[in-house]
Order: C-alpha cells, then sequence, then structure tokens
C-alpha cells in the first residue's frame, strides 16, 4: 500500500452550547501507531465518528487520500456484533467476499477457543465479544483502523495476545488506538497523541494517599 | 407438599367441569344450558360425518389462506412504507379504516362484492393485514442504530444487512403480530361465515346450530374452531421460527 496521511484541520464541534473541542489540528501518518489520549468525555470517541462519517463537524474539515476503494474500519466502544450470529458470521459480515470462512476460522483461533467459535456471539462472555470486534476490525480490507479502547475488558493475558496480534495484522496501515492505559502505547510500539490541547496526568503522578 | 403444577391444573380443570355439570343438572333445560355429557356426544357423533371434515377443511383452507396473503402483503407493505415516508402517509388511513371499520360492516360490504364463497379469506385477511403492518414497522423502528452504523462503517451488504440486523430485529415483532394475528382471524372468519352462511363451512354449522337451537352442537362446534385454530398457530409460529433460524444458520 502506498504511504497516505490523515491531515485534520481546524476541526470543530459543538453540541448546541457545548463546544466539545474548537481547532483542532493533526497530521497522522500510514504506517504508524498512533495512541490517542486524554481524559474521558474529552470528545476521543466524537472524532472517531467524524472520521467515519457517521457525524459531521461543526467546521474544519479532514483529508485522507487512501489508495481508491478503501475506507477506514473500526473498534467501536460497545462491541457492536450481531449477537444471534457466530464469530465466524460476524466476521464474515464485514470482510464480504475477501476472506473465506476458513480464513476467517483461522485468523480467530488466533484469538479465541476453537469452541467458541460456532457458538452465538451472545453466549460468549464480554471478553471474547472485545476480541471478535478487534478481528473484524482488522481483518476487513480498510486502508485505517481506528480503535475506541479497544482492550477494556480483558485480562492481562488476552491483552497481550490482542496487542500482539493488532501490531501484526496492521501492516502499512493507519492505526489510532484510543486509551486511558499507559502502558498499551509501550506495548503497541505507538506515538502519544493528544491533540485536545489538556495536559495528560499520568496516573502514576497521582499523589499518593496520607497514612493514617 | 403441594401437588406438581400438572396435577394441579388437571385438578382447577376438573374442578369446573364438575360445576358446569352441577350448574346443567340444577337448571335441567338442555337449550338454556346443556352439560358437557352432551357437547362430548354431539362432538363424538360429528368425529365420523364427511360433512365434519369437509367443512373444517373448507374454513381451515380459507381463513389460512386470508392469513397467510395479509401476512407476507403486511410484512412487504410495512418495509416499503418503513423505506419511504409518503408511502407510510399515503396508507395511514387506509390502515386507520381497516381497523376501525367493524367486520360486520365488512363482511356485509364483502357480501355485495364478492359473495359468500370466499367471505372468509376476505375478511381475515382484512383483519391480519394492519396488524402485520404495524408491528413490521415497529420491528424496523426498533433496529438497532448502532449495529446499522456499524453496517455502515464496514460496508455490509443489503442482504447481510438484512439477514444479519433487520431479521432478528423483526422476528419478535412478528412472532408476537402473530399470536394476535392468528387468533383474530379465526374469530373474525367464523363470524362472517355465520353472517353470510357460505356452504360446507363451520359457520355455516354454527348457524345451523342457532337455528335448530342445538346448543350441544355449538359447543361441539366451538371446541372444534379453538383446537384446529389453535393448532394452525403452534404451527405456523413452529415454522416461523424454524424459517428464521435457518435463514440465519445458512452461510453465504
Amino acid at each position: 500500500m502506498l504511504p497516505f496521511q490523515l491531515v485534520i484541520r481546524n476541526l470543530s464541534k459543538s453540541y448546541g452550547e457545548l463546544p466539545v473541542w474548537d481547532g483542532l489540528n493533526l497530521t497522522l501518518d500510514s504506517g504508524q501507531v498512533y495512541c490517542l489520549m486524554g481524559a474521558s468525555g474529552i470528545g476521543k470517541t466524537t472524532l472517531f465518528r467524524i472520521l467515519l462519517g457517521l457525524e459531521k463537524p461543526d467546521g474544519g474539515s479532514f483529508s485522507l487520500k487512501p489508495p481508491p476503494g478503501c475506507g477506514l474500519t473500526a473498534v467501536f466502544q460497545e462491541d457492536r456484533l450481531c449477537e444471534a450470529f457466530t464469530p465466524i458470521d460476524n466476521v464474515k459480515l464485514a470482510v464480504g467476499k475477501s476472506l473465506s470462512r476458513r480464513q476467517i476460522a483461522g485468523e480467530l483461533c488466533r484469538l479465541l477457543p476453537q469452541e467458541s467459535l460456532s457458538r452465538p456471539v451472545s453466549t460468549l462472555s464480554g471478553g471474547m465479544k472485545r476480541r471478535v470486534a478487534i478481528a473484524r476490525a482488522l481483518l476487513a480490507p480498510s486502508c485505517g483502523i481506528l480503535m475506541d479502547e479497544p482492550f477494556t475488558g480483558l485480562d492481562e493475558q488476552t491483552r497481550h495476545l490482542a496487542i500482539g496480534y493488532v501490531k501484526e495484522k496492521a501492516g502499512g496501515r493507519l492505526l489510532v488506538v484510543a486509551t486511558h492505559q499507559e502502558e498499551d502505547i509501550e506495548a503497541l510500539g505507538g506515538i502519544l497523541i493528544c491533540p485536545f490541547g489538556q495536559a495528560h496526568v499520568p496516573s502514576s503522578q497521582t499523589p499518593p494517599l496520607p497514612r493514617t | 407438599m403441594s401437588p406438581s403444577p400438572r396435577i394441579r391444573k388437571i385438578g382447577i380443570l376438573l374442578f369446573w367441569l364438575a360445576v358446569w355439570q352441577i350448574a346443567a343438572l340444577l337448571i335441567d333445560n338442555s337449550i338454556v344450558f346443556v352439560g358437557p355429557y352432551p357437547v362430548l356426544c354431539a362432538f363424538r357423533n360429528l368425529l365420523p360425518t364427511p360433512g365434519f371434515w369437509l367443512s373444517v377443511g373448507s374454513s381451515f383452507g380459507k381463513i389460512s389462506l386470508g392469513f397467510l396473503a395479509a401476512f407476507f402483503c403486511g410484512l412487504a407493505a410495512g418495509s416499503l412504507a418503513h423505506r419511504f415516508a409518503l408511502l407510510r402517509e399515503f396508507l395511514e388511513p387506509i390502515i386507520r379504516l381497516m381497523k376501525s371499520v367493524p367486520v360486520a360492516s365488512f363482511v356485509i360490504l364483502a357480501l355485495i362484492w364478492i359473495g359468500s364463497a370466499n367471505l372468509a379469506v376476505f375478511i381475515s385477511f382484512l383483519v391480519v393485514f394492519p396488524i402485520l403492518y404495524v408491528n413490521t414497522i415497529a420491528g424496523l423502528e426498533n433496529t438497532d442504530q448502532k449495529l446499522l452504523e456499524m453496517a455502515r462503517v464496514f460496508s455490509v451488504s443489503p442482504a447481510g444487512r438484512l439477514r444479519c440486523i433487520y431479521l432478528p430485529a423483526l422476528l419478535p415483532y412478528l412472532i408476537s403480530g402473530c399470536r394476535i394475528a392468528l387468533g383474530m382471524s379465526w374469530k373474525s372468519g367464523v363470524a362472517a361465515e355465520v353472517i353470510g352462511v357460505p356452504s360446507h363451512t363451520i359457520g355455516e354449522n354454527l348457524y345451523m346450530a342457532k337455528i335448530y337451537l342445538g346448543t350441544a352442537d355449538l359447543l361441539a362446534w366451538t371446541i372444534v374452531i379453538i383446537l384446529v385454530s389453535t393448532l394452525f398457530e403452534k404451527l405456523f409460529l413452529l415454522l416461523l421460527v424454524k424459517g428464521v433460524r435457518l435463514c440465519f444458520r445458512f452461510s453465504w
């Protein structure tokens, strides 16, 4: 894939009277992993929704010039899976003809136990559903993936597994991961971005509770 | 120790049968109030006659035909009305009319228009169509918007959206709509037959029971209607759920 850039210029968004952010500028290169950090409610999800075309910005613009016929996919904040269907069905729905069911099963096997692949998603645990959502976003044809807190609900081991899988499957694509976890940046080999203009206070710097 | 639910149910049923029997003995008039035993006898006398099976078959065929036609038409019209807001506004007065006009008025109109032979088909269609139409729209409106956004982001094909997002949202509404519609189609279909008296139908037999003051026959036929409509309801819902499940499993 040819390298490309995602350029965000002066983007602003508000809900009624309440401004989310004003004059957001950001330039992101394909082939990199960006870790988007910022306090809850600062507008990470809103930015993703605008980039995915699900919401319109109030002002400013963004340009994404990927090779023709490929766009952005996402891991949403919620899993957004079709509950009555199996993990394979769910991934197949998103990837279309680009992968066979056998190939999908092979990929999902690396993140999930074999027996879970033919069960309806509604019977899976929260962590399993999350991994299906991650696999779906990575396996669908795209030139960039936006992940909104993708590793929530995963235990230490599966988190490690999922991060390894994300790094391997990212390829030359653009990857933006919204996270609250400092250690994700290092584990993903990512670049920290805090475009919302607010200084980020790492959790390690919060003052310890006074001993009584 | 309390008895198991099944034994309790049978006990309650026997209790009310006994109340029925005692009331019949006290009133002692087989026209005004008939006891359970004469009804059972009337039922037993009906079963071996070919006329009985012909009437049940004919009414069953007509009412189910009207129901099935209305099921598919209601589903199609509801889907289109959900998709095209203008069509929905256009259909609104017609649906209101179908829901509010008494069945008896429609029966008289239908007798003038199409005669009594296919009366039950027409009436069961008229009663079922608005129920299915309204439930289809409600189900589609209840579709998970978040899943639709997901489908947009991943460019999911229309067939995929239908199978994985719309159909699961629609199914509970279809089932509850059909439950109501199935009972209604039988009640109104038979009522129409009693008014129109088409030959070889359940309604005609009810009418005859009225003329000859055959209360036992009336109740026997009523039991037949309940049995046949319950059977049809169970069978249809089973087929509906199985059909949709098959659609879920079908790999593409």
